[in-house]
């Protein structure tokens, strides 16, 4: 049809309307409209509110006032704000276990004995079940007196440790309750990439000579790459905006001892003692910078590898 | 066609007209609040006795998760406001208050003789002068304990803080936690701040302190601390990590002796098997004799927001709640106290208990630290108390962050 089209629109030259002069470059814009407008409206007009919000100090009822950069000069001094921070470090470097363990539980499962199908679901199980019933689960695990752990820790050692009550600990309780559904995540990503996984290239390496870590060092894991990528975008993206655990099993507590930022900013702007939104707001926008980094390292990655033909 | 259309056009009019008819026979009241079960089910009662007093009145409730309200109230007050809603008496109204939007009730107080009648509360629901709401219940707040543990180890009901320290080293040699508390939830650990507190300084010195005039690096802060430091060691370990219930359960148990508490606590120690026998309630023991006793009462209130389409019947309620009779039928089914001081209360130890408590405290009536404390101190408080008894040797550290805390907040 454009074939058709362009020729004619040549040959009655002049009179051209404006619309049928620009006709190829808009069109595309008019398709992306509804898209741009529902971005624009639900994700960058937020965005911007909340960078704007975070200049004033409100309490989301009375009047808003305008405090420039107080709220971040705040957040310097906050020692609040810091041990979030630092836990949310913990969290980030800790959550990445998640790949190689899910490396480790993929290649173990990628077998083909009777009833595999069922082992996988079962290691799959952690996942399907909702963050906020692991959480629940893991704070009875730990739970002082009748907890599980609690009592195996009492019965090695003789005395019992209290992993939610302890400032010191109860970041790891919680990251550790937070791998286990994500070990499985990251487990079933990379058992549909060992899916892709040539056998010819394994025959041949295997007639080379190569066994062991060598095979799957030189040979299995760059077939991987692209699953080893989103494992690791997941994760890190997860890591960054753990909350619900935080909240189901401490409250942020001991006295804030296992707060993150993302809680933190729940805390300040939405919770029984906060409505501090403009803090809030604050806290929120430290948060999208650091996760902008990370974003941005791996849209970078992303069109550089589109560009290179991956 | 044509015909068919118009007839129901027709019958369409009629049927909305019927219904505006029905409407104007009826004024519509629309209360929104945050029970739990059995609150929920006296206060239906109360209704249904006020529409048959009123009978052109319709009391719509619409009832809220009692956490979610929390958060829900600050919205549906500003974008679809009832014409009444349950909150709090104190400084946790103050917010709404000052934003405009609770409604100035004093001509309800005064048109009812309320000042005479409600005048245990009537301080903690003034502000700039002005009554904001009306109270229907409270509770007293004290140690309650348990009598078999006590005969265990041979302990005394103490009087003074001295014996309740003496019998904390009688409960810890058995094995047994002299304090329980649970403060995963924080405020559980405030009940044993505000009463060492009110003990060791008195009523006016915690309502300066919870307003925001003293600092809390002074010497009659650490005192408090001081006493908190000698009981510290004989409260349970990692309280930190359980909910009140579940320390409630360590009371039942017989693995804990004393335990801080409101009294709805009464409710989960008797589900847990506890009886009058073996439950004990006293109130907190003298610290200082020189300070006049003063004691804790939460105050639950009710309030017309300034949104209210209804504000004439929304006031006519507020009177009847007021009344000695209602408050007398809603407290005995909430197992709490009546505010009007001509209602009764019911046989039960506990109520009686802190019908004669409150009733004779010479000191004053404080609210709670998160209802007399501005929200945000409130929490870096409590965190600050959580924070004490589980690691006494920062207390230094705690106090600064407090006193910062305090400069920022209240300036």
């Amino acid at each position: 049809m454009t074939r058709a089209a362009l020729p004619n629109a040549r040959a009655e030259a002049p009179p051209r309307s404006w619309w049928r002069a620009n006709q190829q470059r808009l069109t595309p814009w008019l398709f992306l409209a509804p898209g741009l407008f529902m971005f624009g409206l639900y994700v960058i007009w937020p965005i911007a509110d909340s960078f704007w919000l975070s200049f004033f100090d409100w309490d989301g009822l009375g009047e808003k006032r305008w405090i420039g950069w107080g709220n971040y000069q705040e957040l310097r001094t906050d020692p609040a704000f810091y041990t979030s921070l630092k836990n949310n470090v913990i969290w980030l470097a800790l959550y990445l276990l998640a790949v190689p363990a899910g490396l480790m539980i993929a290649i173990f499962l990628n077998q083909t004995v009777f009833g595999i199908r069922l082992y996988k679901s079962l290691f799959f199980f952690p996942f399907v079940i909702s963050q906020v019933v692991v959480g629940l689960m893991f704070s009875w695990f730990y739970a002082p007196n009748f907890g599980l752990f609690y009592q195996l820790i009492e019965w090695i050692t003789g005395r019992g440790v209290a992993v939610l009550a302890d400032p010191d600990l109860v970041t790891y309780g919680i990251i550790a309750a937070g791998l286990w559904p994500q070990i499985a995540y990251v487990m079933i990503l990379y058992l549909t990439g060992l899916n892709n996984v040539s056998p010819d290239q394994v025959e041949a390496a295997r007639l080379d000579g190569a066994r062991g870590w060598r095979m799957l060092w030189y040979v299995i894991l760059p077939q991987l790459r692209p699953a080893t990528f989103i494992a690791v975008v997941v994760t890190v993206i997860g890591a960054l905006r753990s909350f619900d655990l935080v909240s189901i099993m401490t409250d942020g507590g001991p006295f804030g001892s296992s707060r993150v930022l993302s809680f933190y900013m729940f805390e300040q702007a939405l919770s029984e003692y906060g409505f501090r939104m403009g803090y809030g707001a604050a806290i929120a926008v430290v948060l999208f910078l650091i996760m902008m980094v990370f974003i941005s390292g791996f849209i970078w990655k992303m069109v550089r590898d589109e560009r290179e033909g991956y | 066609m044509f015909q068919t259309s118009r007839r129901a056009a027709l019958a369409l009019t009629v049927a909305m007209l019927a219904a505006t008819s029905a409407q104007a026979q009826q004024r519509v009241l629309r209360y929104y609040a945050d029970f739990d079960p059995a609150p929920l089910a006296a206060f239906e009662a109360a209704i249904a006795e006020f529409e048959a007093a009123n009978p052109d009145i319709d009391v719509q409730l619409q009832n809220f998760d009692h956490e979610g309200y929390k958060t829900a109230i600050r919205n549906f007050l500003t974008a679809d406001a009832p014409d009444l809603a349950n909150w709090y008496a104190g400084n946790r109204m103050l917010p709404f208050v000052e934003s405009g939007q609770f409604m100035d009730v004093t001509d309800v107080w005064e048109a009812n003789g309320l000042n005479e009648s409600l005048a245990s509360a009537a301080a903690s629901m003034e502000i700039d002068g002005k009554k904001w709401g009306v109270p229907y219940t409270y509770y007293q707040w004290g140690i309650y304990y348990n009598k078999s543990v006590y005969d265990q180890v041979g302990a005394t009901v103490p009087a003074t803080w001295d014996e309740f320290v003496a019998n904390c080293e009688k409960f810890a040699a058995a094995g047994i936690d002299c304090i329980t508390t649970g403060t995963k939830a924080l405020w559980p650990g405030a009940g044993i701040f505000d009463y060492l507190n009110l003990r060791t300084n008195g009523y006016e010195h915690h309502m300066q302190l919870t307003g925001g005039e003293i600092p809390w690096t002074d010497d009659t802060v650490r005192a408090t601390f001081a006493e908190w430091a000698k009981v510290q060691p004989y409260i349970t370990a990692n309280h930190a990590a359980i909910d009140w219930q579940d320390a409630a359960a360590l009371l039942v148990q017989g693995k804990a002796a004393n335990y801080v508490m409101g009294n709805f606590a009464v409710a989960v120690f008797k589900e847990g098997g506890m009886t009058d026998e073996t439950l004990g309630f006293m109130p907190f023991p003298t610290i200082n004799p020189d300070v006049p006793r003063a004691e804790e009462a939460p105050t639950d209130t009710i309030h017309i927001p300034a949104g209210a389409t209804n504000v004439d019947d929304a006031k006519k309620f507020l009177a009847f709640i007021a009344t000695a009779d209602v408050q007398t039928k809603l407290n005995e089914a909430l197992g709490q106290l009546p505010i009007n001081k001509d209602s009764t209360v019911g046989d039960d130890p506990f109520i009686k208990a802190g019908f004669e408590l409150l009733s004779t405290t010479p000191g004053g009536i404080a609210q709670f630290f998160d209802r007399d404390a501005p929200a945000e101190m409130a929490k870096i408080g409590m965190e600050g108390f959580q924070q004490f008894m589980v690691q006494p040797d920062q207390l230094d550290a705690i106090l600064e962050r407090l006193e910062q805390a305090r400069q920022r907040i209240y300036q």
